[in-house]
């Protein structure tokens, strides 16, 4: 290794000039959207517990959770469950050995995107529904 | 040390087959979450901002009850499982063992939290 040419050779790609596969972003924001998903779920577990506590701290819970911030935090919950939901679809069909060619891949990862935008407005529909 | 076999010190330390054991419960868990997940977030979008009352009401209708129950405790197995894997691949070392258990344990803590104040309402209602 050490006595080889350096010369003129092509640098391998580079992070930096390296373009993304749309896949690739697809597998972070799975990362990240089921770390998001546990805590949107435990806070979701303190609502249910104020609910079943009292009247007033279900008031409070409740009160912070429907406030503006709380009902950014419950969207990107909504938003976080319907990618990793799709995306989670995508993964359970890969681990049965399917679906692994470049074109499927690009438009498996393009209809998840898709799937998610929508079940995401229906959710923000049927919350403001009430 | 000396005295312990190359096979005796890996096994326990590497997969050893315990990776397709927990790669295979993370499936069992994720096929459950993707019927119970719908089944719950839309009736929590409905009830979410309606009245102590109405939402008391809501979960003590068995299927809600049910639903939201089962949605607590697989998607908090499900974490532990997924956060698992995460953490083994970013930390080392003794964080390595403390975050996986701290995970873990604070997993259990609000699959219970959040089951038992479901049923309590269930049963109160
Ligand atoms: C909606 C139904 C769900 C499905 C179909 C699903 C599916 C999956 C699958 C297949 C994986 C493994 C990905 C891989 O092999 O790299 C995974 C990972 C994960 N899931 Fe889920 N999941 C769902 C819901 C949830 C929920 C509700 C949470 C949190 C409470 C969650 C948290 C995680 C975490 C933390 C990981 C690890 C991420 C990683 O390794 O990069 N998931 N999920």
């Amino acid at each position: 290794m050490a006595d080889v040419e350096r010369g003129n050779r092509p640098l391998s790609p580079h992070l930096q000039v390296y373009k993304w596969p749309l896949n690739m972003g697809m597998s972070i924001l799975h990362r990240m959207t089921g770390v998001a998903l546990g805590g949107v779920t435990a806070l979701v577990a303190i609502w249910f517990l104020a609910l079943a506590w009292s009247p007033e701290a279900f008031a409070l819970v409740n009160g912070l959770m429907t406030s503006w911030l709380g009902w950014l935090v419950l969207l990107g919950g909504a938003a976080s469950a319907w990618f990793h939901f799709a995306n989670g679809l995508r993964h359970l069909v890969w681990d049965t050995g399917s679906s692994f060619g470049q074109r499927r891949v690009q438009r498996t990862a393009i209809l998840g995107l898709l799937a998610s935008a929508i079940l995401t407005l229906v959710t923000i529909w049927v919350a403001a529904s009430v | 040390m000396r005295y312990l076999t190359d096979r005796k010190r890996a096994t326990g330390l590497g997969s050893a087959r315990s990776g397709t054991g927990h790669f295979w419960e993370q499936r069992v868990s994720a096929i459950a979450l993707v019927v119970l997940t719908p089944l719950f977030i839309f009736p929590l979008a409905y009830n979410m901002g309606d009245s102590y009352e109405a939402v008391r009401a809501a979960y003590g209708n068995p299927v809600n009850a049910i639903v939201a129950v089962a949605f607590m405790i697989t998607a908090f197995l499900h974490f532990f499982q997924g956060i698992q894997v995460v953490i083994e691949d970013y930390v080392h070392g003794r964080w390595e063992l403390v975050l996986i258990i701290t995970t873990r344990l604070l997993s259990a803590a609000f699959a219970l939290i959040g089951s038992l104040a479901i049923l309590k309402i269930f049963f109160g209602a």
